[in-house]
């Protein structure tokens, strides 16, 4: 089957590529653009692990098609630290060390960025349900949760300065 | 909170090691540029994909690959017959001993395909949809043999045979005929009549666990190439690339210095990366073709095909005196090792009784192959299993006796001097301090809510130490690397850095810390038995003690002094003479004059650790259960542990809230469930339930840290496997103080628990 034709943007930056009608975003994104950040835990949905944001929303990339990124708005882990400084919530994952293996650190940061897009002030229970799309086999969560609430408090305080 | 208890400081104050620095490879970790073992590309690099086995048991008939190979774009094709036909042989490298024939049989099925999801060929082609075009033209003749998964079924004499060569070892008598029962394990100290007939009670319980799959979210993956010159390279994630070197070089028939690995990034193991499974295919396609061959396993054959750990049955029988005292014990254990012997029992048997003094007792272990995957290390391999048993028994003897379970708990301890139920006399060990943490707990005071149940549990694993080389090299500016053979699985390498950092006295940020590839290094064992941080670590240090010993032997000649006049102090030279007046030297200073004073600094040690310190974990449970669901939620969770000295505190909590998490899991929620056929029915993390951020609490570490390893420069013990080890009971102690009922058979699912509601009749 002939591939498709995709033009589109990650983090910013106009991209384009061909696609192969069943080839999901993530494979786009690893194996076309070379951005391995997002991983492939699972590739059903069910691990959180490739997550991005798309047009604001965050999204399993395994679920969803490489040719309906077309005209696209596409965040990646790897824009998420902006001019040689890491986002708060990367800083804050490394100073509560909420990663140990670090595989499905990429796909709860860009979840957790989308929570605080949404709701810069999240209760504790709030973070875990929203997050709870994101497997961490590693942690216990109890480290990830800390530094997403610490980050949001950051934030918040970024912005109000 | 998580929070420390210790005695006060013991020898010299630490400045680095104890503190809580960034992790040297966090950046790479949290930005995406860290490769794992499916980030890595090779030109021309072919895709490979595993046929695997239909069947839970079957016959191989014939394999007709010819079809696949006319496929334009299919590069190679490969079975059994591309690999030696090996024979039994044990073989040293992996957690444990592992078998040279059965390894080979397992990664690539020979004569009869042993489970569902049992490789049978592989192909290597140009693209993905080639490859699994080809894949459906394999034409594979079964005859279809009569299968058990159920580990008491296996044991019939009327079960269907998996191995006609597999006679029973650790009879008095060799067995006249093959069976499903690899082995029996057993070992007993004093009376256990004796000791029965003096308890004055006695409980009684049989008790079930399921397999249960690590749950590591990276699936494995490997590049591998192989050369003209009959070198070869490989590229993947694994938990020692050393025991990928020898295990692959075992089962082609190569030279291990014609293997090169280099470690990737892992993503997590938990012990089931501590064999191989996809890098000898891909050496073999790569051969076959020319090219090299990148392999990824989907979830479906992680779960499929590589190493869950045992379902288990523990029956146990304790009796004790009415003042709590515990005079006998006799422990039987089951468990399923999968297709192949080697299930985890023996350390089952080993650590069953290991936190209790007792005179009598008989532990009696059996290893028993079914047609499920061949298990793989699961964290403490075995002991979660019966210490579910034995710590739900003793929370029966607890009700039964009227005593608090940590009063019980204590009466019975072993402490330093006493002699293990496994051998070894104890030295050094915590466990009485990890009790008292938990018993002066803010936690153990809280009272509970409605519909809520308090549970407690102990566990203990022997933690390894073991073969590993470091190298610790001064760079001109007075920097250093630190190089070892250990894969980072969780933030090794900041302790790492850590203790050289101390030893030298240079600030963190001045030492980096290096994984090398298995040509770059010393021989190094795997990342597992809890040993990185202990036994690398000492290797670690002793390096960096000669380099220190170096720099003031270098101090020694500028200042042309005795060598024993000088000491390293607070990362400098000091010269001893005072009559000499010498200003100390930095190690900036002295690594800028190393042309001049003998060339390069570097040092290398190379260690066989011994004493790495036991490790005793005290849990304690909350749970709430849902009268009208079943549902069992986990409220509150602390867990203390004994540690001997944490390197890096975030590290250690998180490794005890990982293996909380884990255990939590395996007592609620997790399973495999297989079909009339002998099929896993819930191959995905859809339906293998591992818990979410939403089904936990923040989950409380207490780190005990009163008695340091005095064989480890800082007192480390090892801390990753004992925190998996109390979850099971004391999540089930918690639920049968919730709803009055004994859930002897994991998961604690909410159907099993309506059931019981209903049985009870509430």
């Amino acid at each position: 089957m002939s591939k498709i034709h995709v033009t589109t943007t990650v983090n910013g930056d106009p991209v384009e590529f061909l696609a192969s009608p069943g080839a999901t975003l993530m494979d786009a994104l690893r194996d076309d653009l070379n951005l391995t950040g997002t991983k492939e835990g699972c590739g059903s949905g069910d691990c959180g692990a490739c997550s991005v944001i798309v047009d604001g929303r965050v999204v399993c990339s395994c679920l969803m098609l490489a040719p309906e990124a077309e005209g696209r708005r596409i965040e990646t882990v790897e824009g998420l630290a902006q001019g040689g400084h890491l986002h708060p919530l990367q800083q804050k994952f490394l100073e509560h060390a909420a990663l140990q293996c670090g595989f499905c650190t990429p796909g709860l940061l860009m979840a957790s960025k989308a929570l605080l897009d949404a709701n810069p002030d999240p209760t504790e229970t709030e973070a875990r349900y929203w997050l709870a799309g994101n497997l961490c086999r590693c942690t216990g969560y109890d480290k990830i949760i800390r530094a997403v609430l610490d980050a949001a408090a950051e934030l918040r305080q970024e912005r109000a300065a | 909170m998580s929070e420390t208890l210790e005695k006060p400081a013991p020898k010299a104050a630490l400045s680095i090691v104890g503190s809580r620095p960034v992790r040297p490879d966090g950046a790479d970790k949290v930005t995406g540029r860290a490769a794992y073992g499916a980030d890595f590309n090779m030109p021309g690099q072919l895709v490979g994909r595993v046929l695997r086995s239909p069947h839970a048991h079957a016959r191989i008939v014939s394999i007709d690959a010819s079809k696949a190979r006319a496929l334009p774009g299919v590069k190679a094709v490969i079975t059994a017959a591309d690999f030696p036909d090996l024979a039994s042989e044990e073989l040293e490298g992996g957690e444990a001993a592992a078998n040279l024939r059965d390894l080979s049989l397992n990664v690539m099925a020979r004569g009869k395909a042993l489970y569902h999801g049992h490789a049978v060929a592989a192909v290597a082609a140009v693209s993905t949809e080639i490859a699994e075009a080809a894949l459906e033209r394999i034409k594979v003749t079964y005859e279809v043999l009569p299968h058990v998964i159920d580990v008491e079924a296996a044991m019939s004499p009327d079960a269907p045979v998996l191995h006609d060569h597999l006679f029973t070892e650790g009879l008095e008598a060799r067995p006249d005929r093959p069976s499903n029962i690899a082995k029996k394990h057993r070992f007993a100290r004093g009376d256990l009549a004796e000791g029965f007939a003096a308890a004055d009670v006695v409980v009684e319980g049989r008790y079930t666990t399921k397999a249960t799959h690590q749950g590591y979210i990276e699936p494995h993956a490997c590049v591998a190439a192989w050369g003209e010159d009959g070198r070869c390279d490989v590229w993947s994630s694994s938990q020692g690339h050393f025991m990928v070197r020898t295990f692959c070089a075992r089962l082609l028939g190569l030279d291990i210095s014609d293997v090169r690995v280099t470690p990737a990034e892992i993503g997590g193991g938990f012990g089931g990366k501590t064999t191989v499974y996809l890098e000898p295919l891909a050496l073999a396609l790569s051969r076959a073709s020319g090219r090299p061959v990148k392999m990824v396993m989907s979830r479906e054959e992680v779960f499929r095909a590589t190493g869950p750990t045992s379902g288990g049955i523990v029956r146990v029988r304790l009796g004790a005196k009415s003042d709590g005292t515990i005079v006998a014990a006799d422990v039987e254990l089951t468990y399923q090792a999968g297709a192949f012997p080697g299930s985890p029992v023996g350390a089952g048997a080993m650590t069953a009784l290991a936190c209790y003094d007792i005179p009598n007792f008989s532990i009696v272990g059996w290893d028993v192959v079914t047609n499920t995957p061949k298990v793989a290390a699961y964290r403490a391999p075995g002991a979660p299993i019966s210490a579910f048993g034995v710590e739900s028994a003793v929370d029966e003897l607890a009700l039964k006796l009227g005593m608090d379970p940590i009063a019980l708990r204590e009466k019975n301890a072993v402490k330093d001097g006493t002699k293990a139920s496994y051998g070894p006399t104890f030295q050094n060990i915590g466990y009485l301090d990890t009790l008292a943490a938990i018993r002066e707990s803010e936690h153990w005071k809280t009272p509970l809510g409605p519909n809520q149940g308090r549970g407690v549990a102990v566990g203990f694993w022997f933690n390894v130490g073991g073969e590993s080389t470091a190298a610790v090299h001064i760079g001109e500016d007075g920097s250093a690397a630190v190089v070892t053979g250990n894969p980072d699985i969780g933030g090794s390498r900041a302790s790492m850095a850590m203790m050289a950092a101390e030893t030298l006295g240079l600030p963190i940020d001045k030492v980096r810390p290096m994984i090398a590839d298995t040509s770059s290094i010393g021989y190094s064992m795997l990342t597992g038995g809890s040993r990185v941080t202990f036994a690398t670590g000492m290797a670690v240090v002793q390096a960096a003690e000669k380099v220190t010993g170096e720099l003031c032997a270098r101090a020694a000649k500028l200042w042309d002094v005795p060598r024993d006049q000088v000491a390293w102090e607070g990362g400098k030279a000091v010269c001893l003479d005072a009559a000499k007046d010498r200003a100390p030297l930095s190690l900036e200073a002295l690594a800028a004059q190393s042309a001049r004073t003998g060339g390069p600094i570097s040092g290398q040690a190379t260690i066989n650790a011994q004493g790495a310190g036991p490790g005793f974990g005290v849990h304690l449970c909350d749970v709430e259960v849902d009268p009208e669901t079943g549902q069992v939620s986990v409220v509150r969770y602390t867990a203390a542990q004994d540690v001997g000295k944490a390197i890096h505190p975030s590290y250690v909590e998180g490794q005890v809230q990982g293996g909380v998490a884990q255990g939590v899991g395996w007592a609620l929620n997790e399973e495999y469930i297989f079909d009339g056929e002998g099929r896993m029915e819930n191959a995905g993390f859809l339906d293998y339930r591992m818990p979410v951020a939403s089904d936990l609490p923040m989950l409380d570490a207490i780190l005990v840290e009163t008695a340091p390893n005095p064989r480890h420069p800082f007192g480390a013990k090892g801390v990753g496997e004992v925190p998996i080890v109390p979850p099971l009971a004391a999540v089930a102690n918690a639920v049968r103080g919730a709803i009055g009922v004994r859930m002897p058979d994991l998961p604690i699912s909410p159907p099993k628990v309506l059931a019981a509601l209903d049985a009870k009749g509430g």
